[in-house]
């Protein structure tokens, strides 16, 4: 049996497979992060706590309503993207004129608020979630034990990128998207209702982060840290594919989870950081990011 | 004449009152812990909440001592930690700080501590350290350390036949600790350690490490981590399959508030090393009927419990030196024996280790559970002297030898 590294080839297949797991939590979630600052130029650092809300909301659904796990997702996106649109409407349509720092600030204490609202009433240590009875057990892959659950989540992240990246591309409603984030005044005067159009993107892209949230329910614990925990990566990771790329947030999230999965058998200690390292080695060489075009 | 008669006899009273004013001692205590964190469940408002029952239970105003009690976030950051504890005694005027869970975080305060001589009981942190090479004539640590789990946990796993062990180590302080104690009682009791690995702290994704135990074919996957991690790790373990597949958990450092977390679906089977449980006797159960009613219901966590003793047994040392000088005081503490509801009679050794039976439990089947929060059952008592570390194996400067 031959050795890479060190390390036995079935160990680090495991470990490959791993990473593109978590990989795809890091694509679905910077790619609603893509979409929202690609269309409506806001860093929305409120996309965590928007994450872990779709976990609640699915959570909530199950114990107070009995609606079950495949209902929920998806029941959480949308009462999660309601919640978007509203916010979009009453706070930051009202900063749209201002340089983006504002949108930042102002969702990053929503981001705060709701974290503590959540963490108030569940506590901190989270809340159990059970994974659905037709996804439970896994396939014995020769190297490794799958889990069902864990291949239904790439899977299904796979499906809604590739989903969300066609209805922005190449549909008729993508090139009004388009449109309008390049000149939106004079979209406004083909009569198209741009207000409308960006209340409803950033919905859109506050329903994936919740979907992701229902995915991840099952795997880690339901907690009002879970998005903070996760934000700053996702950050990095929309960074390095270049910020509003939509490809480029699908790749480099899936390829970060990879890169990041590696880490972990080869020095643990450093897997917290390796994303940042690399982060700051792309932004020297392109900053603009992997895919992303300089301004 | 008569001006002057009145005048002494004022002075006179006054003379003879202010003994009675002089008794009148203030204590002003700080809860330094995690209030947002993972953390903050095990210790953080219900710490605060125990600590006011000790104060309302030792009816301290009626014996002339004014307790004030303050609390702060300390993040689980060694830097946030060590910026309170300082402001705190040199600004604030707070006489000892309490609970500070977070293993990092206490060795710093216990520095701070030492150097402003003040006090500081530990109820939530776990280093072994704090009464050993890092002791102080400052410190008590009250609850549990690292070398209790290890001997509690650990020990039972390898009398079980759990003799090889992989550990997934939280990367700091207290999880190093944890891994040599147990790593200790593990090959003392002839078993042995195959590998470990170092996960970042705070953690949310175990898969790979889990992975890493399970093609070690360890027969043991000990967790030396705490908290959110110890949640998320035993949940994917069980999604992994890794004890469908015939190795076991050890859990070092689990809480009540975890398994709660876990759900006895995930949870049960585990076997577990606490100092305290809500439902051991009549006494702690009326003791956290109260505190329950005023913690959203929620039981107390040992953390907790141990946070209210420990505030207890310093007011009783107040009280019978009548003073807050800090030797006079840590004097008292070690020579009075500690008594209380929740941990029964105990001592407060040299070296500052408190000393109480711990207990090994395991977590019921969700059959066998009779109602919220009814969670364990009892496997053993492991009497103090064979729970935390002997005085003459300890390296605390304190202990001549």
């Amino acid at each position: 049996m031959f050795e890479l590294l060190g390390i036995p080839p079935q160990a680090l297949f495991g470990q490959v497979l791993l990473g593109l797991i978590n990989g795809s939590f890091y694509a679905i979630l910077s790619l609603g992060l893509a979409v929202i600052f690609g269309l409506l130029n806001i860093i929305n650092f409120a996309h965590g706590a928007q994450y872990m809300m779709g976990a609640f909301v699915a959570w909530m659904c199950l114990n107070y309503l009995g609606i079950n796990y495949w209902a929920a997702l998806l029941i959480a996106p949308l009462i999660v993207g309601v919640f978007g649109v509203l916010i979009e409407r009453f706070l930051i349509a009202r900063l749209a004129n201002l340089d983006h720092l504002y949108g930042l600030l102002l969702t990053f204490g929503l981001a705060l608020i709701i974290q503590g609202l959540f963490r108030n009433n569940y506590g901190s240590s989270g809340l159990p979630y059970q994974i659905p009875d037709a996804l439970k057990g896994g396939q014995n892959l020769g190297f490794m034990f799958l889990p069902n659950y864990r291949g239904w989540v790439v899977g299904a992240s796979l499906v809604v990128c590739l989903v969300t990246w066609f209805m922005i591309e190449k549909t008729r409603l993508g090139a009004y998207l388009r449109a309008a984030t390049e000149n939106p005044t004079l979209t406004q005067a083909f009569g198209i209702n741009v207000p409308l159009l960006v209340t409803l993107t950033y919905g859109f892209g506050v329903a994936l982060a919740a979907f992701a949230g229902v995915l991840a329910a099952p795997i880690y614990s339901v907690n009002p840290n879970m998005g903070a925990d996760l934000i700053i990566v996702v950050f990095a990771v929309v960074v390095i594919g270049g910020m509003g790329s939509i490809m480029g947030a699908i790749v480099t999230g899936f390829g970060l989870g990879l890169v990041e999965g590696l880490t972990k058998v080869f020095y643990p200690e450093a897997s917290a950081t390796v994303i940042f390292i690399i982060m700051v080695l792309v932004l020297l060489v392109k900053p603009a990011g992997l895919f992303g075009r300089a301004a | 004449m008569k001006l002057k008669t009145i005048l002494a006899t004022t002075a006179l009273a006054a003379l003879m009152v202010s003994p009675a004013l002089a008794q009148q001692i203030s204590v002003k205590a700080g809860v330094l812990n995690d209030r947002s964190g993972l953390y903050a469940d095990l210790s953080g408002e219900g710490s605060v909440i125990a600590a006011r029952l000790a104060v309302e239970d030792f009816k301290a105003a009626e014996k002339g001592i004014k307790v004030e009690i303050v609390s702060a976030d300390h993040q689980n950051k060694p830097d946030v930690g060590s910026t309170i504890a300082r402001q705190w005694y040199d600004q604030d005027g707070v006489d000892l700080i309490l609970d500070v869970p977070t293993s990092s975080v206490a060795l710093a305060v216990n520095q701070i501590t030492k150097e402003k001589n003040k006090i500081h009981i530990n109820s939530g942190a776990a280093s072994s350290d704090l009464t050993g090479k890092a002791c102080t004539p400052n410190t008590v640590h009250w609850t549990y350390d690292t070398y209790a789990l290890a001997q509690g946990t650990g020990g039972a796993m390898v009398k079980a036949g759990g003799d090889s062990w992989f550990f997934l180590t939280a990367d700091y302080a207290f999880g190093h600790a944890l891994e040599r104690d147990a790593t200790e009682v593990i090959t003392k009791n002839g078993g042995k350690v195959v590998g470990a690995v170092r996960t970042p702290f705070p953690g949310t994704d175990f898969s790979s490490f889990l992975l890493q135990a399970q093609a070690s074919k360890a027969k043991v996957i000990g967790l030396a981590n705490a908290g959110g991690d110890t949640i998320n790790s035993i949940k994917q373990a069980g999604e992994f399959g890794i004890v469908a597949g015939g190795q076991k958990l050890a859990g070092l450092l689990v809480f009540a508030s975890d398994v709660h977390a876990l759900g006895l679906q995930t949870a049960q089977g585990l076997v577990l090393t606490e100092a305290f449980y809500w439902d051991t006797n009549d006494q702690t159960r009326a003791w956290s009927e109260r505190f329950a009613k005023l913690n959203n219901g929620k039981k107390p966590t040992m953390v907790q419990a141990g946070v209210y003793s420990g505030l207890l047994h310093y007011l009783k040392a107040v009280e019978a030196a009548k003073s807050k000088d800090t030797a006079t005081v840590m004097a008292k503490m070690k020579e009075m024996p500690t008594d209380d509801p929740l941990f029964g009679k105990g001592t407060v050794r040299a070296d500052g280790r408190k000393m109480h039976d711990m207990y090994l439990f395991e977590v019921k089947k969700p059959s066998e559970s009779k109602g919220p929060w009814d969670y364990y059952k009892q496997l053993a008592v492991l009497p103090a002297d064979k729970a935390f570390r002997p005085l003459s194996e300890s390296e605390c400067p304190l202990v001549k030898k």
